[in-house]
């Protein structure tokens, strides 16, 4: 067992994890942050996508020990209160979301891709996207959904 | 007294944005995987390696002394508890179906089947535990190949005796629908055009996104099961029929679902496992799939091989349809299994007035993973075959495409129309959809500028695909599933519950699991009822809240479940006149309804419903020998299915150096009839767009000569992403199903059905110059650069260059091999 600290959604936690423990199994095992889910064995999905110090990682890529003295936001922890986030707003706006099991990672990735580029041409959206997979809306609305939180945030 | 609600605009048409997405934009979700009981335990599967073998011993000692390891169970551990999984269509009355026990103890008939599960205190522990279950197998030879199969070389299921399980046949001829397709083919083959192809099907993987998950708490009076389903209700008479627990001792619920497109239309051998072991250690269990066990085990859709024969007049007007199919059902009969076929045998005909129809199946078993529904069910293969076949003829009379179907097709006219398949098609209009997609697309121009790339022998060629599509949706009238001896009915349950303090709960059978049934049904029950939207609640997936219900699949739930609300509103309505004409001291006869006030006709007099319902509730002032209730419900048969249909139109850019494929432009004009909630209609279509695109570009389930599958991984099986579909240009026509209150038609399956014909066709379409006439899907740039090049004597690519699983280097790893592409 190693203990970890570290910042997860504004709160403290501390505990002793399995070294071989991955970062989503302690958010959803440890935390209960079951908005974060897992979708591959393969880190193929991009379902379980997170913010660790404020970029994208895919949290089955992550050992929970590697998290240890940083920050995660998940998508339980992106909204201001009620005040929903501009992507969160923007997928419900686009019906970027239809069974919503992607949609956490999504959601994560495309704030990601938003810091990174806020004006980004459909295209760059596209590509930025390509991590994170969806059965449900054939990206169509999802694409839709990070260009309106674009032109949202202007 | 005087009315209080105010009139609203009309719900229905709106794009409401969804109820269900605070939840899911949140994290807030309720997953199966998300569930946490106190003292739960969870299970992990050891899983056969081998597709087919006899299971000579299994010793469970080590994994039973591991750390926190609870139990380890074999088949022969479980015995009766697990019950089996059911087949509830049995094709014909001589279908051979193998006996299909949750976990064997004595043979396994594919790889990926389970043959013990360890319970241990975490996932990660009865995981590390199940290594050590050291399992002795005895290999037996597998019968991997379908056609090889059919022919009974090696046996699937050797005490069966063949691999042969039913054969399905209509015949227009017999059946009095029309005339004899053989006749009709050999008068052709005299003096007319006869077209023949044999098309493949490949195998696909549902591939939701959400594994599947289960979770059964065996403690209380009702055992209750938590699942990633789309049938808790048929899943529950499933797990009561085969296990002797009363039915009315279990609550099935499906809680959050995340996606299924046909997959999670299952009774699963997982589900009945976790089910005996809980009830067994009397504690909850959970198990949940990794991804590569769902792509292995979870159901597979697809695989056939289609022989077609189309006949037509010199002028191109179609004569007659002869279609013999041979379909993998894999190692067991799944739930539906053999009727997958059967669902498309009404189908190949289309929107075209065939004189002459003949449809035969062969269903045969192998030792795959099982097949079943996957999005269109039959209807996608029916449509892929004869979407191709009328390009193939437009070239024999040399045409347009467009111009052989319209001289084909059933006129706005015509309907009602009977067709050669004996289903009376209530409305449609194929000229409105295809005019409106021409235009949409740039018709004209797109093939002016793909003439203008040929004479230049441009590099990259231009292809144009068409589907004009229709399909029977709306599963289904019960008495004509009964003739078809499919094992259940096909009606809708709906409840209204009319709660005191005006709020409405709308308790429907149908199981959503991404489709916006939250917010659609609370858009129908608002019109009807004249309550707010946001009054609404849509309660559903859990048999004890929803207890009677056919579930989700097959387009089905709005045509059908839809149409139940609507009767069950309507119950309310008439029960609440009374007590309206009671309390405005009027006759019932003078009491009008609408846009939700109950007012007495010619005066101004009036209650809203809420009022009604508060009264009701309190029941202090109610009219002599009335119940006290509003509450109603409803259980719709249909009486027909119904036929969306439209035009679908495809560009596709063909690198002819590196057979290389680009969509450059995809337009559809669908007519669904009247739509309900736009936004999410447009939804369904782009989901459904890109899982038929997938079918024609990138998906494929491979196994190798050992039965292994090889595509068991999202790095493997290649599902699309963002960066290789397009944006879309979904439209619409309108003309409205005259088989329901709503006119309305499914679109679930629409986008998956239409679309891949019309990828193909654009694909080939591109490159028929080369003398192509077929790829075989998926048409990955090899199977395109192969056909390009199939007739022109290159110099063959060899060594490191040299592509893979070809006989000529060597890698005979596919069991459906891809040669033929091109021929």
């Amino acid at each position: 067992m190693a203990r970890i600290e570290l910042t997860v959604d504004g709160a403290k936690v501390s505990d002793d994890v399995e070294p071989r423990m991955l970062l989503v199994q302690y958010l959803r095992e440890k935390l209960g942050k079951t908005g974060t889910v897992i979708g591959c064995d393969t880190s193929n999905c991009g379902a379980c996508t997170v913010h660790l110090d404020g970029r994208s990682v895919k949290s089955c890529n992550v050992l929970a020990v590697q998290a240890n003295g940083h920050e995660v936001t998940t998508i339980e922890g992106l909204a201001n209160g009620d005040e929903l986030h501009q992507v969160q707003e923007s997928f419900r706006e686009c019906h970027g979301l239809q069974c919503g099991f992607c949609t956490p990672g999504m959601i994560m990735q495309a704030v990601d891709l938003l810091n990174e580029n806020p004006s980004p041409t459909e295209a760059e959206v596209r590509e930025g996207m390509e991590g994170n997979l969806c059965r449900c809306t054939g990206y169509h609305n999802i694409v839709k959904s990070v260009l309106h939180a674009a032109g949202g945030a202007k | 007294m005087t009315a209080t609600a105010e009139k609203p605009d009309l719900e229905i048409g709106r794009d409401r944005r969804r109820k269900e997405d605070q939840r899911l934009i949140t994290g807030r979700t309720r997953w199966t995987d998300n569930l946490a009981l106190p003292g739960m335990l969870h299970l992990a599967m050891v899983r056969s390696p081998h597709a087919h073998a006899k299971i000579v011993s299994i010793d469970t000692e080590a994994a039973k002394q591991a750390p926190n390891v609870v139990a380890v169970f074999t088949g022969a551990d479980l015995g009766a508890n697990q019950g089996a999984c059911i087949n509830a269509w049995a094709i014909t009355p001589d279908q051979v179906t193998p006996p299909h026990v949750p976990m064997p103890s004595d043979r396994v008939a594919f790889a990926g089947e389970t043959v013990a599960v360890v319970v241990a205190r975490s996932a990660a522990e009865a995981r590390d535990a199940a290594e050590l279950v050291d399992v002795e197998y005895e290999e037996l030879p597998a019968a991997l190949d379908l056609k090889e199969s059919a022919a009974d070389t090696v046996l699937a299921h050797p005490d069966l005796g063949t691999n042969k399980s039913a054969y399905w046949v209509f015949d227009s001829a017999e059946a009095g629908t029309g005339g004899s397709a053989d006749e009709a083919i050999e008068k052709a083959r005299g003096d007319g055009i006869v077209i023949e192809r044999e098309y493949r099907q490949q195998r696909l993987i549902p591939a939701f996104m959400e594994p599947r998950s289960t979770v059964v708490d065996p403690t209380g009076e009702q055992i209750t099961v938590w699942s990633a389903t789309q049938i808790p209700h048929i899943l529950r008479f499933a797990i009561a029929a085969t296990t002797g627990v009363p039915e009315s001792k279990i609550r099935v619920i499906a809680p959050d679902v995340g996606g299924g497109f046909g997959g999670k239309l299952q009774q699963t051998p997982e589900e009945m496992i976790t089910f005996a072991v809980a009830r067994m250690l009397g504690k909850p269990v959970k198990y949940t799939e990794t991804r590569s066990e769902s792509l292995m085990t979870a159901h597979h859709g697809r695989d056939q091989w289609q022989k077609l024969t189309l006949s037509a007049e010199k002028d191109g007007t179609v004569t007659g349809l002869k279609v013999e199919l041979t379909a993998d059902l894999g190692a067991y009969i799944a739930i539906v299994g053999g009727g997958v076929p059967v669902l498309g045998a009404f189908m190949f005909n289309a929107i075209y007035k065939f004189p002459a129809y003949h449809f035969a199946c062969q269903t045969v078993l192998t030792n795959k993973t099982w097949t079943d529904a996957y999005r269109g069910a039959g209807r996608p293969e029916a449509t892929y075959a004869i979407e191709r076949l009328m390009d193939e003829l437009a070239i024999e009379v040399g045409v347009d495409p467009l111009e052989i179907r319209e001289k084909n097709w059933i006129k706005h006219e015509e309907f009602p129309f009977t067709t050669v398949a004996g289903l009376e098609y209530d409305s449609g209009n194929y000229e409105a959809a295809t005019a409106k997609a021409r235009a949409a697309f740039g018709y004209d121009e797109l093939r002016a500028e793909q003439q203008q790339r040929r004479d230049s022998k441009d590099r990259i060629q231009l292809g144009i695909g068409i589907s004009t599509f229709t399909e029977m949706c709306g599963l289904a009238p019960s008495r004509v599933l009964g003739s078809l001896s499919y094992g259940a009915g096909g009606w809708e349950h709906a409840s209204v519950r009319m709660l005191a303090t005006g709020k409405v709960e709308v308790v429907t059978g149908a199981s959503a699991h991404g489709q916006g049934h939250e917010t659609a049904f609370s858009q129908i029950v608002a019109d009807r009822l004249g309550v707010a939207f946001e009054d609404i609640e849509v309660l559903h997936g859990d048999t004890q809240i929803a207890h009677k219900g056919m579930d989700t699949y097959g387009s089905r739930s709005l045509v059908v479940g839809g149409e139940a609300l609507v009767k069950a509103a309507d119950k309310v309505i008439e029960k609440a006149k009374p007590i309206a004409a009671h309390l405005l001291e009027a006759s019932v006869d003078d009491i009008e309804f609408s846009a939700g006030r109950f007012s007495v006709r010619g005066t101004d007099q009036g209650l809203a419903m809420a009022e009604i319902a508060m009264a009701t509730f309190l029941a202090h002032n109610l009219p002599d020998g009335i119940e006290p209730s509003l509450d109603s419900e409803a259980t719709y048969d249909p009486v027909n299915f119904n036929y969306p249909h439209g035009t679908h139109l495809c560009a596709m850019e063909v690198d002819t150096e590196t057979g290389g494929v680009l969509m450059r432009k995809y337009v559809c004009v669908d007519d669904i009839g009247n739509i309900i909630n736009p936004m999410i209609v447009e939804g369904q279509v782009h989901g459904g767009l890109a899982q038929g695109i997938a079918q024609a570009l990138w998906e494929e389930a491979v196994y190798d000569d050992s039965g292994t599958l090889v595509s068991g991984s999202f790095v493997d099986y290649l599902l699309p992403t963002a960066a290789d579909t397009i944006s879309f240009e979904v439209d619409h026509t309108t003309t409205a199903s005259t088989t329901n209150t709503l006119g309305t038609k499914g679109v679930g399956e629409a986008g998956t059905i239409a679309s891949t014909p019309a990828v193909v066709n654009a694909v080939v379409d591109a490159v028929r110059q080369f003398g192509v006439n077929d790829i075989q899907m998926p048409c990955t740039p090899e199977r395109v650069w192969r056909a390009i090049h199939a007739n022109d004597g290159d110099a063959a690519t060899e060594g490191a260059a040299a592509p893979h699983f070809t006989e000529e280097t060597g890698m005979q790893g596919q069991t459906d091999r891809t040669d033929g592409a091109g021929e």
